[in-house]
């Protein structure tokens, strides 16, 4: 994974709420086997109304997504981080995210920080009003920053830790596999195996 | 003093260290096509092997036809397949492939074997794995980064969540069903309800549903949020599982019985946040907007947008009314569907067949109306076939379909054209989540079955 300390891009205002991840990528982008080259699906259904926000040449530049409540709910799907990240995206801000989506995100290298819906919306019309203003999200110091602004953001510290570092998870958690194999050793043997 | 959900989660602790997400143990890991092909990869890139073949089992879902079991026309959805055959067969995990007896939507098939068992930690990279949370498992979707942790490792790191209690009070009336009740449940606690909880479904209208509508509430408990929806494990659970392949079987089953028989919440125990459900007030519930919290009952009308005082939701409501092209005010009633679908993991059990053959024996799916049928599983299929309700279906006009996720979820070739409105069993009413602008009812089967014969959204006291 990327490490992640600090991010300074432009923003993308999405005034929606209830972004559903069949919205950030339909089930049709799902058949492929690769794990790039999923930006063409972002968004793919509102992309074809030539007025939605990511058509708009003005925030080409943008790597920052604010979108209303609830960003990310439904399907599990992993490919809706990977198309966030492949149209360039680093960090989507909204008031709540979807749980899973939300994991898959953290594990990708994308950051998704909650900052109430009031800070929110100044972030909408500061971008609206300028779609190269500037906002800074510093992870280090759990802080958004944009203009004479500044928000703090909650991130528990493990999380923190790992995008700080870059660190896969399954090496980490390979540290511990003599728990594991002890743990394994306990298992009652009621317990089903599918052979 | 403990929940039942606390109960399963401390029995899986492998470690847990101040600052860190506990370490879980994973008794059963799903795969289908679509949030596998990555994650063998990263285990292929990293020269990792699969640590519990035995505790990991694959099926065929969400991308394949039903209309067939043998050619998958488009040729990526067939790469896909052929993937996840590919993969099964390079590291050794069992499939279940198109065709077999026990293929099927991921969650029917794991219960249906009695892979799903109280006090067990079940994963699959499926937001709808919470469908197992029924039998009093702790099971949760998740995303490919982590279905690539649980096969090289066969753990998950996770954060403690909080608990929740929903209490089902007061009397089911007749005529409603599991999905009634959980589609006014969303609708009272909106889509981010759940959000950070483990949920407990309790009460004595639980205790009484089967183990099919059990799987109906908590399935859908993601579509409020919730990381898993449990429900005790009782009486119903323990005859529904025995006998079944995978079940404990002679002095294992005892044992296992012993311990499942103390999976249940302290009386002592206390939640985070407790919810309540007057059930007595549920009537046949449906979806009018683009997510599963935007529903009313079948006798209201199509709330205007400017009654909500949450400018977020008033917005989302407007939206959503354009998207399904209705005009508030308008009668539930009065809406028409050109196409009625019977399945899912949410309702393609062959209970949930059951019920719609109830409604339509005898009567004819209205013209111009489409209406499909597809089992949960090839089990499903053949159960059903044996009671002649295939028959039912075909008689009234139906198509009855092999087992898959099929117009569920706009993947495969069963989709809605633009424009086309669907009754659906379904789990979702997402903007174009049948297929691109299709606009999705969610309905119970009774209401799916007395739809397809009246032609507009009907309940089956509306027949005559």
């Amino acid at each position: 994974m990327d490490k992640f300390t600090s991010h300074t891009g432009a923003a993308v205002p999405l005034r929606r709420s209830n972004v559903d991840t069949d919205q950030i990528i339909p089930a049709v982008y799902l058949k492929r086997v690769t794990r790039t080259g999923f930006e063409d699906g972002l968004f793919s259904a509102w992309r074809e109304d030539p007025a939605f926000v990511l058509n708009d040449p003005a925030y080409a530049e943008a790597s920052i997504l604010v979108a209303g409540p609830e960003f990310g709910t439904g399907s599990s799907r992993e490919h809706a981080v990977w198309a966030l990240r492949d149209w360039g995206f680093r960090v989507v801000i909204a008031p709540r995210f979807g749980d899973i989506f939300r994991g898959n995100s953290l594990k990708q290298g994308l950051l998704t920080v909650e900052l109430p819906i009031d800070a929110v919306e100044s972030l909408w019309a500061r971008s609206e009003s300028d779609p190269t203003a500037e906002v800074t999200v510093d992870l280090a110091a759990r802080e958004v920053r944009a203009g004479a602004s500044t928000w703090a953001f909650e991130l528990d510290d493990f999380s923190r830790w790992r995008l700080l570092e870059g660190l896969d998870d399954i090496g980490l958690t390979l540290l511990h596999a003599d728990a594991i194999t002890a743990f394994e050793a306990a298992r009652p043997v009621y317990q089903p195996v599918v052979a | 003093m403990k929940t039942l959900a606390q109960k399963v989660w401390d029995a899986h602790v492998v470690r847990s260290a101040a600052g860190e997400p506990d370490l879980l143990y994973i008794d059963l890991h799903l795969l289908h096509e679509v949030t596998s092909p990555q994650a063998f990869d990263g285990l292929r890139m990293a020269g990792r092997p699969v640590r519990r073949p035995d505790l990991t089992i694959a099926t065929e879902d969400h991308n394949t036809p039903t209309d067939n079991l043998l050619t998958i026309a488009d040729p990526v959805s067939r790469t896909q397949i052929e993937t996840l055959r590919r993969n099964c067969a390079e590291f050794g995990v069992k499939l279940h492939p198109l065709g077999d007896p026990e293929q099927g939507v991921v969650h029917v098939m794991g219960p249906q074997q009695g892979l799903t068992q109280p006090g067990t930690t079940i994963v699959c990279g499926d937001s709808h794995t919470s469908t197992h949370g029924a039998f009093g498992a702790l099971a949760f979707g998740i995303g490919t980064s982590e279905v690539e942790h649980v096969l090289a490792t066969q753990t998950l790191p996770q954060a403690r969540p909080k608990q929740m209690a929903v209490n089902f009070v007061g009397e089911l009336q007749p005529g409603v069903t599991a999905k009634d009740l959980i589609l006014a449940l969303i609708a009272q606690v909106g889509t981010g309800g759940g959000r950070g909880y483990v949920v407990e479904y309790r009460g004595p209208v639980i205790e009484q549903l089967s183990m099919e509508g059990r799987m109906t509430i908590s399935n859908m408990s993601i579509e409020w949020g919730a990381k898993a929806g449990l429900i005790a494990p009782d009486e119903t659970t323990f005859a529904w599982l025995k006998g079944r392949r995978f079940a404990p079987q002679g002095d294992a089953w005892d044992a296992a019985v012993e311990y499942w028989r103390t999976l249940r919440t302290d009386e002592d125990a206390v939640f985070d946040r407790e919810v309540t459900l007057d059930v007595s007030q549920v009537t046949p519930f449906v979806t009018w907007g683009t997510n599963p919290g935007q529903g009313a009952p079948l006798d209201a009308a199509i709330p205007d947008p400017e009654s909500f005082v949450d400018e977020a939701e008033k917005a989302a409501a407007e939206r959503a009314l354009a998207y399904m092209g209705l005009t508030p005010g308008q009668k539930l009633r009065e809406v028409e569907v050109d196409v009625v679908f019977v399945g899912s993991c949410t309702n393609g059990r062959l209970e949930d067949l059951r019920a719609a053959a109830g409604v339509l024996k005898g009567r004819k799916v209205a013209d111009g109306v489409r209406m499909l049928v597809v089992p949960g599983s090839a089990a499903v299929r053949a159960a059903a076939e044996a009671e002649g309700l295939d028959q039912v279906f075909t008689e009234a006009g139906a198509e009855w379909r092999f087992a898959g996720c099929s117009m569920c979820l706009g993947m495969n070739p069963d989709t809605l054209k633009p424009g086309q409105r669907s009754a659906s069993t379904s789990n979702r009413n997402f903007e174009g989540r049948q297929g691109k602008g299709g606009r999705t009812h969610l309905v119970s089967p009774p209401v799916a079955a007395a739809t397809a014969v009246v032609g507009r959204l009907a309940a089956p006291a509306d027949l005559v």
